[in-house]
């Protein structure tokens, strides 16, 4: 640090990063104070792309919120909806069916390898490796099929309702999720040949961009990011939601605090999820998949209500206070990028100009999630 | 020192190792379409932008102008208007106009519609030169349809 402590005396600069940034990956503005290569400071920008959503929330049926819910984090769509659906049905004391409960599983997890396959794709092209994007956005294509010829959309999913689903799947989603793990399994040998051993990405990301335990618990970071640094916190195990307590699978914890610790996590997230997708699909049950008495006209009782789910980024929570009515008196989103975001000017302080892109791109940022 | 060589040796294998499967996937069938000229088919339950269903015996739309769909919409972009006819039970639509430009494809309006008056079309490419080319006169598309 003896170096940054003279460099404050010497000639530094602002380097504007972004708004409109290949490796911000959105409209996120990064104000850079740099020593030569090396950054003094980063200051994150935020409000480009905010939309209002919480007073949308406030101006709307219940209903009508869950569109919204879609728009958040546009890559893993299906956990904002199931957020919201659990709020809801909390506030309401909705029970859902059972094979509604699967399907969401089944559909959630899909969305989520979906989220972690493009997030690949962009990392390792935002650290100058151009061919594995398109290897993964083959195989996020037939999650993507797989889950338009259920929900009726491709990326902006509103496939849950209070109290079930949309509708129902075919054979047709069954059989195409099977074949879809098979392929996904025999392509992940290949994803680690060509990416996460090569020496390249190695060096590029090994012992780069640490980020301690101390630091996620002051800001509040949590998925990934959370995990990467030792850190055992999954709100699938820990406060288990839906039926996720019926399946057995594993949580993926690195201690080593870098780049490639945040990678290795998502990597191992992948092959759990395609192991709670394939118990969940032996375990289907039959039966419907929309509660019965369901109101027609949403009014929660009221209360104040909360529900937290992991989605792909870390914890997506979701506060509702009801005065009775048919809108929410106030609706708070809790995103997990918007504190993944936050230890980033502590992080990078430092680092060379390179090694906090890489930094920034293992943190996995939406930015309509953080301007929401 | 021999760790330099080992490091150097272990990263050209990965290296190699690397290429061996771009190379691999090289040889491979395409997996892309050349889209202008090959298009895929949508699957039964595509979420496109709303149009009337007519009715089977006589071809007018099956809506009775409730306004459900209306009332349903998120973004408010549905409104309609409908007239009473001499004999016929129940309004008679006049104008169904969709307003594309704010529509979210959510399919509050479709899941709301208890007389199976509206449906997802199945078109996606859509192109226009102006925001007005995305306001849709449904109730004229369809009498366009049946010609």
């Amino acid at each position: 640090m003896s170096d940054l402590a003279r460099s404050q005396n010497q000639e530094t600069f602002v380097l504007n990063l972004g708004p409109q940034h290949p490796a911000t990956h959105g409209v996120l503005r990064v104000k850079l104070t740099m020593d030569g290569e090396y950054i003094l400071r980063a200051e994150p920008v935020l409000g480009y792309i905010h939309r209002m959503h919480e007073k949308m929330g406030e101006n709307r049926t219940w209903a009508q919120f869950m569109p919204n819910t879609g728009r958040l984090d546009y890559l893993g769509a299906l956990s904002y909806n199931h957020g919201y659906a659990l709020v809801v049905e909390r506030a309401m004391g909705i029970t859902v069916p059972e094979r509604a409960e699967y399907l969401r599983v089944i559909t959630v997890e899909l969305n989520r390898i979906a989220s972690h396959l493009l997030w690949f794709g962009a990392f390792v092209l935002d650290l100058g490796g151009f061919t594995p994007l398109l290897y993964a956005f083959d195989d996020r294509e037939k999650i993507l099929d797989l889950l338009e010829s259920v929900t009726g959309s491709r990326l902006t999913f509103c496939y849950f309702r209070f109290g079930g689903l949309y509708n129902d799947v075919d054979d047709d989603f069954i059989t195409g999720s099977r074949a879809f793990i098979k392929r996904l399994r025999s392509r992940m040998p290949d994803y680690h040949n060509l990416v996460t051993n090569n020496i390249i990405m190695i060096k590029r990301l090994k012992d780069v961009g640490l980020i301690s335990a101390e630091m996620c618990r002051k800001y509040g970071a949590t998925g990934p990011v959370l995990r990467g640094s030792g850190v055992d916190f999954d709100i699938r195990k820990n406060e288990p939601y839906s039926v996720y307590s019926e399946f057995d699978f594993d949580i993926p914890v690195y201690h080593e605090c870098d780049s490639m610790a945040r990678y290795m996590v998502r990597m191992d997230e992948i092959e759990q999820s395609l192991r709670i997708i394939e118990q969940a699909l032996d375990k289907l049950p039959e039966g419907p998949v929309m509660a019965e008495k369901v109101p027609k006209i949403i009014k929660a009782p009221k209360g104040d209500y909360y529900a937290a789910v992991e989605a792909a980024r870390g914890t997506f929570g979701i506060r509702v206070v009801s005065d009775g009515t048919n809108t929410p008196y106030r609706l708070k989103l809790r995103s997990p990028t918007y504190s993944n975001l936050s230890l980033y000017e502590e992080a990078s302080q430092g680092m060379l100009l390179a090694d906090a892109l890489a930094l920034m791109g293992s943190l996995d940022l939406v930015i309509p999630e953080i301007d929401r | 020192m021999s760790g330099y060589f080992k490091e150097l040796f272990s990263g050209t294998k990965s290296l190699a190792v690397g290429l061996g499967i771009t190379f691999r996937y090289m040889v491979k069938p395409v997996v892309t379409l050349q889209y202008p000229h090959e298009s895929l088919q949508m699957t039964p339950r595509f979420r496109g932008h709303i149009e009337l269903i007519p009715n089977e015996e006589t071809g007018e739309p099956n809506c009775v102008v409730c306004g459900m769909c209306q009332k349903a919409c998120p973004s408010n972009c549905i409104s309609l208007a409908g007239e009473k006819v001499d004999g016929v039970k129940g309004k008679v639509l006049t104008k169904y106009i969709l307003n594309f430009t704010t529509c979210s494809l959510c399919g509050m309006c479709v899941e709301s519609c208890k007389f199976n008056a509206i449906t997802f079309s199945k078109e996606y490419n859509l192109a226009g030169p102006s925001r007005e080319a995305y306001v849709f006169d449904l109730k004229k598309r369809l009498e366009d349809k049946k010609q």
